[in-house]
C-alpha cells in the first residue's frame, strides 16, 4: 500500500450541503438487495391478507361504503397500513440491531461520518423501503382494478413517501431509547395498534364518537388516509396541505428527537 | 515535527467518577505508542475523545493539525480504528466489509477495489474474499478489523485491544501486520492487556489509571527506572517460612502473591547460589520486564 492520501470520490466537506448520508443508505439497500424478494413477500402478505381477506369476506356482509364496495374503501387503508408498518419494523427492530447489536453504526461513527448521517441515512432507508412496500401494494390495487382513476390514484405515491418518513422518524426515536427489542411491543401496543384501529383503516373515522373522533385527529394515520381515500377512490383530498403538514411534521419531529436521543445514547 | 495527535490536561467525567483525568499525551510520527492502564483505567474513552466522538469536559485535542472536536470529521478522514468491540458487518462477505466501509470515507468503488488484493494479502484474507463474516475464525475477523481500518490508508491507526481473545498464532500474525504498518510510516496507537505486546511492538508507553498518567517512556526505560533488572520467583511449601528471611537478606524488593514470592534484585547470584540449597524450593530467574513495572504501578488489586 501506498502512503497517498485517498483522492477523488465524494469530498467530505461538512459545512455545505451534505450527501454524505448516502453510504449508509448503500450500505443498508446492499443487504437488503440479499434478500430482497423474501423480504418483499413478508412485507406484502399481512397488508394482503388484511385487504384480501376482510375486503372479500367481511365486504359481502357490509353495504357499500359512500357508494363503494367495501375493498375499494379498504385499499387506502391497507396503503398506509403497509407503508406505516414497513418504516416502523426496518427503524425498530431492523436499526436497532444495527445500533445495538451489530454495532453498525457505532462503526460508521469511525469513520469521516457522523451521527446525523447515520441517521439520515437510516431515515431515507426507511422511507425507500416502505415506499416499496407501498408500491407493491398500489400494484395489486391496479391488478384489481380498485382505483376510481388511475391518474388520480398516482397521487398516492407522494403520500406513500410522506407516510413512511413520517413513520420512520418515529421509529428512530423510538429505538433511541429502546434498552432492547421487547421494549418495541409498547409501542405497537400504546401507539400503533390503537392508530391502525382508530386512524380510519377499517371504516370511515367519521363513525366514531366525537371525543374519539378527536383523539384520532391526532394520530399521524388518519391524515395519511385523509389523503389516500380519496385518492383512490378518485377524489382530490381535503386540506391537502394541513394533513401533509402534519405527517411531516410527525415525520421531522421524530428524527429531530432521534438525533438528540441517540446521541445521548451513543456519543457521550 | 509536530505530533500526530496531542492530547493536553484531558478531563472527562461520567457522574461522580473523573474517568480522564487530566491526562497528556503526545503521539510521535512514525511511532508505535502504547495505552496501558487495567481495565476501567479509562483508554477506551481517551481513544474516544481522541477521535472527537465524545466531547471532553476540559483540555484540548489536536489530530493531525486539527481541532477537535470541532473538525472531527476532516481528522477521521486519516484515521483508522480497530474498536475494542467486533464491528464487522455480519450481512456481508469480506470483501463486501471492505468496500462498504470504504465509501463511508467517500472512496468511489473502483478505487477501493483497486486497494482490495493488498489489504486481503495484508490481514492474510486473500483466499476468503467471498466468505461470511460468521465462517471467520476470532483471528481473521481480527484481521479483517484491522484490513478495514486501513481501507482509507490512513496516517494513524488507533487499535484498542486488537489481539485479545487471540491465540497466540493469530496474535502473532496481528503484531507482524502492526510492524509491516510501522514500517510504512504510520502512527499507531494502541491499548492492550499483553505487556509482551506493547514491549515488543511499542516505541513508547503510557501507562494510566483511574484516567491519570502515571509513567510514561520507552519499554525498556520504564522496566529501569521503576524495577530491578532481575525477578527471582519462589514457589514451594514452606516458602510461608525460610524463604522470606531468605529473600530480605539476599534482594531488595519482594512481594508475596499467593503461594509465590517475587524478589527483585539487581544482583541475584547470591539468591540463586542460597536456593539451589533448598531443593524443596523451586524457582525462576528472569529478567524484569514491563509486566512487573505495571503491576509495581498499578497495583495487583483486581479492578472490576
Ligand atoms: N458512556 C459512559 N457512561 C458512563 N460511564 C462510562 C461510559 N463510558 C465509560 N464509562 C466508565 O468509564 C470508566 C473507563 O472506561 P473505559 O472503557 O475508558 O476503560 P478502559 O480502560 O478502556 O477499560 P478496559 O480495559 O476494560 O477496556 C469505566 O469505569 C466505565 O464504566
Ligand atoms: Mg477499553
Amino acid at each position: 500500500m501506498s502512503t497517498t492520501r485517498p483522492a477523488g470520490g465524494i469530498r467530505l466537506t461538512p459545512h455545505v450541503f451534505r450527501l454524505t448520508f448516502l453510504p449508509v443508505w448503500h450500505r443498508n439497500f446492499l443487504v437488503w438487495k440479499k434478500l430482497a424478494i423474501p423480504s418483499l413477500l413478508g412485507n406484502l402478505a399481512d397488508p394482503m391478507l388484511y385487504m384480501l381477506g376482510l375486503g372479500y369476506g367481511l365486504g359481502r356482509l357490509l353495504p357499500d361504503i359512500g357508494g363503494v364496495p367495501y375493498l375499494n374503501f379498504l385499499a387506502a387503508g391497507t396503503v398506509c397500513y403497509s407503508v406505516m408498518n414497513s418504516a416502523t419494523f426496518e427503524t425498530l427492530y431492523s436499526a436497532f440491531s444495527r445500533m445495538h447489536v451489530q454495532k453498525t453504526w457505532a462503526a460508521i461513527l469511525n469513520t469521516p461520518l457522523g451521527l446525523r448521517d447515520v441517521l439520515l441515512g437510516e431515515w431515507v432507508w426507511a422511507a425507500s423501503k416502505s415506499l416499496l412496500s407501498g408500491i407493491a401494494i398500489l400494484l395489486v390495487i391496479w391488478g384489481l382494478g380498485l382505483q376510481a382513476d388511475f391518474v388520480m390514484s398516482l397521487g398516492l405515491l407522494p403520500v406513500i413517501v410522506l407516510t413512511g418518513l413520517c413513520f420512520a422518524g418515529l421509529g428512530l426515536a423510538i429505538n433511541a431509547v429502546s434498552p432492547n427489542y421487547d421494549f418495541f411491543l409498547y409501542y405497537f401496543t400504546l401507539a400503533i395498534t390503537p392508530m391502525v384501529l382508530l386512524g380510519g383503516v377499517f371504516y370511515p373515522a367519521t363513525e366514531l364518537p366525537a371525543w374519539l373522533k378527536a383523539a384520532a385527529d391526532w394520530l399521524p394515520l388518519t391524515h395519511a388516509i385523509a389523503l389516500a381515500r380519496p385518492l383512490v377512490l378518485g377524489q382530490l383530498p381535503q386540506d391537502i396541505l394541513w394533513h401533509g403538514m402534519v405527517l411531516l411534521a410527525y415525520g421531522l419531529a421524530g428524527f429531530w428527537a432521534a438525533c438528540r436521543l441517540t446521541r445521548r445514547r451513543l456519543l457521550r | 515535527m509536530s505530533s500526530a495527535l496531542s492530547l493536553k490536561d484531558l478531563r472527562k467525567s461520567y457522574g461522580e467518577t473523573e474517568v480522564v483525568a487530566g491526562l497528556n499525551l503526545e503521539l510521535a510520527p512514525g511511532t508505535c505508542h502504547g495505552l496501558l492502564g487495567p481495565n476501567g483505567a479509562g483508554k477506551t474513552t481517551t481513544l474516544r475523545l481522541a477521535l472527537g466522538l465524545i466531547e471532553a469536559d476540559a483540555g484540548s485535542i489536536e489530530l493531525l493539525g486539527h481541532r477537535l472536536p470541532h473538525e472531527a470529521s476532516q481528522a477521521r478522514m486519516r484515521v483508522g480504528v480497530v474498536p475494542q468491540a467486533d464491528s464487522l458487518d455480519p450481512d456481508f462477505t469480506v470483501r463486501e466489509n471492505l468496500l462498504v466501509f470504504g465509501r463511508y470515507f467517500g472512496l468511489a468503488r473502483r478505487e477501493i477495489e483497486a486497494r482490495l488484493p493488498a489489504l486481503l494479502d495484508f490481514a492474510g484474507l486473500a483466499g476468503k474474499a467471498d466468505t461470511r463474516i460468521d465462517a471467520l475464525s476470532g483471528g481473521m475477523k481480527r484481521r479483517l478489523a484491522l484490513a478495514r481500518a486501513l481501507v482509507n490508508d490512513p496516517d494513524v491507526i488507533f487499535l484498542d485491544e486488537p489481539t485479545t481473545g487471540l491465540d497466540p498464532q493469530a496474535r502473532h500474525l496481528i503484531w507482524q501486520g502492526l510492524r509491516r504498518l510501522t514500517a510504512q510510516g504510520k502512527t499507531l496507537l494502541l491499548t492492550t492487556h499483553f505487556m509482551e505486546e506493547a514491549e515488543r511492538l511499542c516505541d513508547r508507553i503510557s501507562i494510566i489509571d483511574h484516567g491519570r498518567l502515571i509513567a510514561e517512556g520507552a519499554p525498556r526505560e520504564l522496566i529501569a527506572a521503576h524495577v530491578e533488572a532481575h525477578v527471582v520467583e519462589i514457589d514451594g511449601e514452606d516458602s510461608e517460612n525460610g524463604c522470606e528471611h531468605l529473600a530480605e537478606r539476599y534482594c531488595r524488593r519482594c512481594e508475596k502473591i499467593g503461594e509465590t514470592l517475587f524478589c527483585y534484585t539487581a544482583e541475584p547470584q547470591a539468591l540463586i547460589a542460597a536456593l539451589e540449597g533448598m531443593p524443596h524450593l523451586r524457582y525462576l530467574h528472569r529478567p524484569a520486564n514491563l509486566e512487573d513495572v505495571f503491576l509495581k504501578l498499578t497495583g495487583r488489586d483486581l479492578r472490576d
